[in-house]
């Protein structure tokens, strides 16, 4: 790799990829209580995305990708899942509140098989999206950093 | 004689090993069953989650996936103290 990356042909296919791939992510974050998957799946999935991006698009253009924002997402995201669990101290840490109350995710779920609905779950889609934004953000961290520092010579 | 002795250890850890595969309980029938049955049959109820994997991970064992995040952002910051030297903006 000289810098420059691939083809103009993986160019435009990974431009194609990226709304497909991160959608898909998402999804598996988002129906973490209602199918197989959840914050961890899904945030590796959304990862691997800037893992396709940086060996698309060479070394010139994915140094310029910024890790702060990255950071500051990453911290706040575990922050967010420590509140969480901290909102329901009155009964115990990770109790779940919402759950059946009707609130946010809050609906009745009946049980058995049953088609499953958005709406339910309590904090656990709330977890769910803490969990897939902290992964996301430290495994493109990973990549940022090392993909910045090595393959230079001097400090390989 | 080093090779004697390596026969005789690697008879043993055989048969040992293969007494431990015959000897595991079948696939599929545990032999406590209390708290899969509570978590089967309270779980949709008691967190609203269909997938009962989610609702153990993120509530009743929630301190578990909040230390799992814990190790994932203590990687991110080895990851930063050995490859970090020339980031700027953090």
């Amino acid at each position: 790799m000289d810098g420059k990356g691939s083809s103009r042909i993986v160019r435009n296919v990974t431009c194609m990829l990226s709304v497909p791939v991160m959608v898909f992510g998402l999804y598996v974050v988002l129906h973490g209580h209602l199918t197989p998957g959840g914050g961890f799946a899904g945030g590796a999935v959304m990862a691997t995305f800037i893992a396709l991006f940086m060996v698309s698009f060479g070394k010139d253009i994915s140094r310029r990708l910024d890790s702060g924002p990255f950071s500051v997402s990453e911290s706040l995201a575990l922050l967010a899942f420590v509140g969480i669990a901290l909102l329901g101290i009155q009964v115990t840490f990770f109790s779940n509140f919402l759950a059946n109350s009707g609130l946010l995710f809050g609906l009745t779920v009946p049980f058995g098989t049953n088609p499953g609905f958005l709406g339910t779950g309590g904090v656990t889609p709330l977890m769910n999206l803490a969990v897939g934004l902290e992964v996301f953000s430290g495994l493109s961290l990973i990549l940022i950093v090392m993909f910045r520092s090595g393959g230079d010579g001097d400090n390989a | 004689m080093r090779k004697g002795i390596k026969a005789v250890t690697l008879a043993v850890l055989f048969s040992l090993f293969l007494l431990t595969a015959v000897s595991v309980h079948p696939f599929g029938r545990p032999p406590e069953t209390g708290m899969d049955d509570y978590f089967i049959l309270n779980g949709q109820e008691q967190t609203g989650c269909n997938n009962i994997v989610t609702s153990v991970v993120f509530d009743y064992r929630g301190i578990d996936t909040l230390i799992e995040a814990a190790v994932l952002f203590a990687a991110v910051m080895g990851v930063f103290m050995v490859f970090g030297r020339d980031v700027n903006g953090w």
